[in-house]
């Protein structure tokens, strides 16, 4: 997989999100996100708390209208740190974009008029269903389907893939990409996106955040955080009137501390960072998602429908073994195996050559010069090699090959029809040889799992997925890659309607189904999946049927996409664990400290031995405001997902972040205390 | 603490685990329509009953039909019981002369009894007439307890259902509860009370002179009768102002064991009639070993405080022992402990101690019982809480293992939150704002039975015993003003009917949801991991939401004592 051209962090972008982290001051913005609104209400507040501390009535001492001011500095500091993991999170983005969009500079392209002639326009006038000429050397100027000719191109504008795809009329590899080249011969493209609704335009809206909208999940999290943040407003502003009962005031700028260390601000900051983020992974894994639903939607998947050939196993089938038959002995039948695929360039044909390799016999082809080659061809299914001295071999399917021998006037010899019967039950494909009239033996031709499949799929059981193979092979074959790959399920002589009704059928259990697909054919399956993903080589109408377009065309990919969506959940719910666990400590800092002029018996409560109230509240509000920054890096990471049972994930999660969430302020706040005390600022 | 003592509390809670289990079972089959022993009887008991009342009961409401047939029932009934509050004086059956109430105190009395608080402003004998006793407050009972237990049933239906709207039909729930159940029920027990020694009788006081020369007035009533729906019904209004710590009330070691379970034997049946709906035993056994363990560790809490007694007693007058003031001998530390965390556990709020007297430490656990609000809980409503915290928990837990929540294969989504969330702030809202008042303004602080710390407790205790429609009160406050009748009486109905709303319009959006099957990446809610993260999330939101208040309160005043300083 290649990465796209942006990918790290660079000055520039740190130095704009500084800038961006300001520009989300306003109000406005602010707003949208409750939590982090109330923290800059707080700095308000203490700012004019610091100029008159006496506004709200009380009497304070001298060094009040400083304290009130620092932690109006610190409350300040937190949101800015909130707003730059935004801003750090949509950069990335928004450099992604220049780079594409560079891709989209004005365009002129030739339309064909009524009379057949072509006319030059600006590439904005385009409209779907137009046709336009493209050739070697020119851009493509809109998405489109190829009606006429083939050519290759050069995607890596959208794709990154340096090596150039073909891209031809007919067929599933039809489909062009606005702002990519053709390199070579000419095209003729119908366009099928009006101005404005281009895969590239999708593309860069999406990654620079425009068209971002709360998914579903974030939206209920934030929800929740919004109730918490009424809670723990209602416990502070409630608690001056109490404390008025035992003859006490609490000064405002200390409870606005309080409230401040309570509310989750840990996930408030970080929570649109996390979905920024997420959907940055989904893009820099070279897949275009049309919504952070459907990456969302990817984690919930329960069933997964994978397409076989080039998914599962390599695509082609490739000779495993030579069986000899009638007398003759394995070196024999190599001999003549290789000689009948000399000239065969088919990944069969090389297989079988590679095969005899590792067997010792190799033949160079300048020694048959003269040979003729016979083509395979649908009629006789049957292909080979005519030698000059009139030796002829043929290697086929074996019914062709008995029926070859009939006319020949060969006989079967003993012992074919049991081998290629062991050959078929085993999901292979048997291919006889023979030489003249006699048959040499079977090469068992085989699919060929691609590597490591079996142990995603076992990572996936243990998530919990479901995988379904779908192939036009017959139930036999289809049987065994299924077991050798290790898939649940399997869906043999497949149909696109066996397809839609397998999922259809999950799909009235509640379950959510993913599959990836790339013909037309598919479009329909794909566009009823709840997560589909098209490949970017296949057919326009199966990229715009699917919710996410893998640009690599890696159907595999899927598989990590699943992990992604689950890796934001898994984020989100792990940085609202260790906010509300933070909770805890903070209490033990702010409680005795609040309390210490009023009810001083509560300073037993103090357990850490803060030095004075002051710097108890100081150090609970800078390491509400520091663990902000030192999250960024998770939030834009992600916490590592590792393919388990849920109890297992649930436990792991929780010891690191709820169990360390309640333990890490302890440390971290007894550790600035230390340092404030260290700077002699404890008492101001 | 001895370990006769501590027998006493795990057997009987064991016993009341051991009756509790075939009843759920019972009460499934009673609300999923099945044939249970006596069905020809009460069949025909209800048969007239739906005549009478002119329903059909085969017909089937959405969540806003049953609600508002549930809203409406309640209002009629609050109404009824204000009106004959407000004209008992006239009626019949008043051979003491008690005078009516005054508004204040009848919309209290009502709002307490229409929803199961029993939060009483009045006392007993002195101010409510036997027909106001029987026709209002048994009545009450009665169908206070049903209404809650008919939201769980139905919330239950909506959260098994597969993609259907319809979540039972109120009057036949409400009927059958009635008959099959608390009817009963309350029946036989009355009768074991009687034989145990509490009075049954339509007469007034009687006036009797006392060995010491002087005269002395000792009221009686239909006691028994009242005393079994007041525990069966976790509804806690006493006959008597004196609740379970007066001798006709509760006049043995035996009667007190009989109430504890009592008040508890509906509320934990209905984890098993939960864990029956959702198909699904080990939850409910997963629930019983977390939420037993609660109510174990509580009455520990409270029998080890009082045994260690008042250090400042020993010190100034060089008393030692347990603190014995405030309870019953007949009861002992052991049985008072369990009742008083029995008693805010299940939301009943009869005492059988004076729970001002306690420690602070041992009055903070009742108090911390009613602001968890979900160990067991009151009937139906407990449950309903319970799920609630579930479904939060659920959401919480459910991100971190990477897939959209599912509570029991339905998807948690922002309605669910939304609703869950408006449930859980209810509680805080109230009891905090109105403490957060009550000790602000003059009519507050004029009510006050003790100055200092533990007088801001007996408010804060007020109003989560009636924020938890508990009704246990901390004595020392004098309720019946103005003020406490009005915000009370607001703080109970807020407290009962928002939370009870949200979870319906929670229950009708999950109907209507398709059911995912579980699978291995479903986080499953029924094992013992994800039980100590259910209550991990409950214990720590309420921490959080509580700390400060309890700090002021009883954590303060404990402080305070252990140092050996007597007031501020």
């Amino acid at each position: 997989m290649t990465k796209s051209a942006v990918k790290t962090v660079s000055k520039g972008i740190i130095l704009g999100a500084v800038a961006d982290s300001f520009r989300k001051l306003d109000p406005r913005v602010m707003v949208r996100n409750p939590v982090m609104f109330v923290v800059e209400v707080g700095v308000v507040v203490t700012l004019i708390l610091s100029v008159s501390p006496d506004l709200f009535g009380g009497h304070y001492g001298p060094t009040q209208a400083l304290f009130n001011f620092v932690v109006c500095v610190i409350l300040f500091v937190t949101v800015l740190f909130a707003n730059f993991a935004e801003a750090i999170a949509e950069s990335r983005g928004r450099a992604q974009a220049e780079s594409l969009r560079r891709a989209k500079t004005d365009l002129l392209a030739k339309r064909r008029t009524k009379d057949g002639s072509y006319e030059s326009v600006p590439a904005t006038a385009l409209r779907q269903g137009d046709e336009v000429l493209i050739t070697a050397g020119e851009m493509i100027p809109a998405d489109g389907d190829v009606v006429r000719g083939l050519g290759s191109v050069d995607e890596s504008a959208v794709t990154g893939e340096s090596a150039p795809v073909i891209r031809g009329a007919g067929g599933d590899f039809s489909s062009v990409t606005g702002g990519t080249k053709l390199l070579s011969d000419e095209l003729v493209v119908r366009v099928s996106v009006n101005p404005g609704d281009s895969f590239l335009d999708k593309m860069i809206a999406l990654v620079e955040g425009a068209s971002r909208q709360k998914t579903p999940n974030e939206l209920a999290l934030s929800v929740l955080l919004a109730g918490l943040t009424l809670i723990f407003l209602i416990v502070v502003v409630t608690l001056e009137p109490m404390v008025g009962y035992v003859h006490g005031s609490i000064g405002v700028a200390t409870l606005i501390a309080l409230l401040v260390c309570l509310i989750p601000t840990t996930i408030g900051a970080l929570l649109s960072a996390i979905g920024i983020a997420g959907m940055d992974r989904v893009i820099r894994f070279n897949i275009v998602a049309k919504s952070g639903k459907a990456v969302e939607a990817a984690g919930d998947v329960n069933t997964l429908i994978l397409d076989k050939t080039g998914t599962i196993t390599i695509g082609n089938r490739l000779a495993t073994e030579f069986n000899p038959v009638g007398g003759h002995d394995e070196g024999q039948l190599t001999q003549v195996a290789v000689l009948s695929s000399l000239f065969d360039e088919t990944p069969e044909g090389r297989s079988i050559i590679d095969l005899a390799k590792q067997k010792g016999v190799e033949m160079a082809r300048e020694q048959f010069a003269d040979a003729k080659v016979i083509e395979f061809s649908a009629d006789t299914r049957m292909s080979g090699t005519n030698l000059p001295d009139g030796t002829v071999v043929r290697k086929g399917a074996v019914d062709a090959i008995k029926k070859y021998l009939a006319e020949k006037g060969g006989t079967v010899p003993s012992g074919l029809d049991e081998k290629t019967e062991r050959i078929a039950k085993e999901g292979g494909t048997p291919l006889a040889v023979v030489r003249g009239d006699e048959v040499y033996g079977v090469i068992y031709l085989k699919d060929i799992v691609k590597p490591g499949m079996r142990a995603r799929f076992e990572e996936l059981r243990r998530m919990g997925i479901k995988t379904v193979m779908s192939t036009g092979d017959n139930r036999l074959t289809a049987a065994t890659i299924a077991r050798e790959a290790g898939v649940d399920d399997f869906i043999a002589e497949a149909k696109p309607e066996d397809k839609m009704r397998l999922i259809r059928a999950e799909q009235a259990e509640g379950k959510l189904v993913a599959m990836s697909g790339d013909g037309t054919n598919d479009a329909p399956a794909l566009a009823q999946a709840d997560v589909g993903l098209a490949m970017n080589s296949g057919t326009a109408a199966a990229k715009e049927a699917a919710n996410m377009v893998d640009l690599d065309s890696d159907p595999t990919k899927l598989i990590e996409v699943v992990g992604i969506g689950k890796q934001l959940l898994i984020t989100r719910g792990a940085i609202t664990t260790f906010s509300i666990a933070n909770d805890i400590a903070k209490y033990f800092a702010i409680i005795p400290a609040m309390f210490s002029g009023i009810l001083p018996q509560l300073a037993a409560l103090n357990v850490m031995h803060l030095t004075s109230p002051q710097s108890a509240i100081l150090s609970a509000l800078i390491f509400n405001a520091v663990v902000i920054p030192l999250l960024i890096p998770l939030a834009m990471r992600g916490v590592k997902f590792r393919p388990m049972g849920a109890t297992e994930l649930l436990v792991r999660n929780l010891l690191i972040y709820g169990v360390g969430g309640v333990i890490a302020p302890f440390i971290g706040i007894k550790l600035i205390d230390l340092v404030l005390t260290g700077l002699g600022v404890a008492n101001i | 603490m001895t370990l006769q003592g501590s027998l006493q509390i795990v057997l009987v809670v064991a016993i009341l685990l051991l009756l509790a289990i075939p009843l759920g079972n019972y009460l499934y089959r009673v609300f999923t329509g099945k044939t249970v022993w006596f069905e020809g009887g009460f069949a025909a008991v209800e048969r007239g009953l739906y005549r009478l009342v002119g329903v059909n009961p085969s017909v089937e409401m959405d969540w806003k039909a049953y609600l508002k047939a549930l809203l409406m029932v309640n209002f009629v009934m609050a109404l009824f019981a204000y009106l004959i509050f407000r004209t008992m004086g006239r009626l019949p059956l008043n051979p003491d002369h008690i005078p009516s109430m005054s508004w204040p105190l009848a919309f209290n009395t009502a709002a307490s009894f229409v929803s199961n608080t029993d939060w009483q402003n009045y006392a007993g004998e002195s101010q409510m007439t036997i027909l106001g006793q029987m026709v209002a407050i048994t009545f009450l009972q009665f169908t206070s307890v049903v209404t809650g237990l008919v939201a769980a049933v139905a919330f239950l239906r909506g959260m098994t259902n597969r993609k259907s709207p319809n979540i039972g039909n109120f009057w036949v729930d409400f009927i059958r509860s009635i008959t099959r159940l608390f009817l009963p029920l309350s029946f036989l027990l009355a009768i074991v009370f009687v034989g145990l020694g509490l009075p049954q009788t339509l007469d007034g006081a009687v006036t009797v002179h006392a060995l010491g020369g002087g005269a002395q007035t000792i009221s009686r009533g239909p006691v028994a009768s009242l005393e079994a729906i007041k525990q069966l019904g976790t509804n806690g209004g006493g006959y008597f102002n004196a609740n379970s710590a007066h001798p006709y009330e509760d006049p043995s070691a035996l009667t007190t064991v009989l109430e504890i379970i009592a008040m508890g034997l509906i509320p934990t049946a209905l984890v098993a009639t939960f864990g029956k709906f959702i198909g699904n035993r080990r939850q409910a056994v997963v629930l019983y070993v977390f939420l037993a363990a609660m109510l174990l560790g509580g009455a520990f809490f409270v029998y080890g405080a009082e045994v260690a007694g008042n250090p400042l007693l020993h010190h100034l007058l060089g008393i030692g022992g347990p603190n014995m003031e405030g309870k019953e001998v007949r009861f002992g530390l052991p049985l008072t402990g369990l009742f008083t965390a029995a008693t805010t556990a299940f939301t009943t709020g009869a005492v059988n101690a004076m729970h001002d007297s306690l420690t602070p430490l041992g009055g903070m656990l009742p108090l911390v019982f009613m602001l968890l609000n979900m160990v067991f809980g009151g009937v139906g409503v407990g449950l309903l809480n319970i799920l609630m915290f579930l479904l939060i928990t659920v959401f919480i837990a459910g991100l971190m293992v990477g897939r959209t929540p599912e509570i029991f294969g339905k998807k948690i989504e922002v309605r669910e939150v939304k609703l869950a969330t408006i449930s859980m702030l209810v509680h805080p809202f109230l009891i905090l704002g109105a403490t957060a008042v009550a000790v602000a303004v003059p009519a507050g602080l004029a009510a006050l039975g003790n100055p200092g710390l533990h007088g801001f407790t007996e408010v804060l205790y007020a109003y989560s015993s009636a924020a938890a429609n508990n009704g246990s009160a901390f004595a020392g406050l004098a309720g019946n003003t103005l003020f406490y009748n009005l915000t009370i009486g607001m703080v109970i109905l807020l407290g009962r009917y928002v939370s009870i709303i949200a979870m319906f319009a929670i229950a009708g959006s999950l109907a209507i949801k398709p059911v995912t099957p579980a699978g291995l990446g479903t986080l499953r809610t029924d094992t013992f991991t994800f039980g100590g993260v259910f209550v991990a999330v409950v214990l720590v939101v309420s921490a959080l939401t509580f700390f400060p208040v309890l700090a002021i309160g009883p954590v303060a005043e404990h402080l305070q004592m252990v140092a050996g300083k007597l007031l501020p």
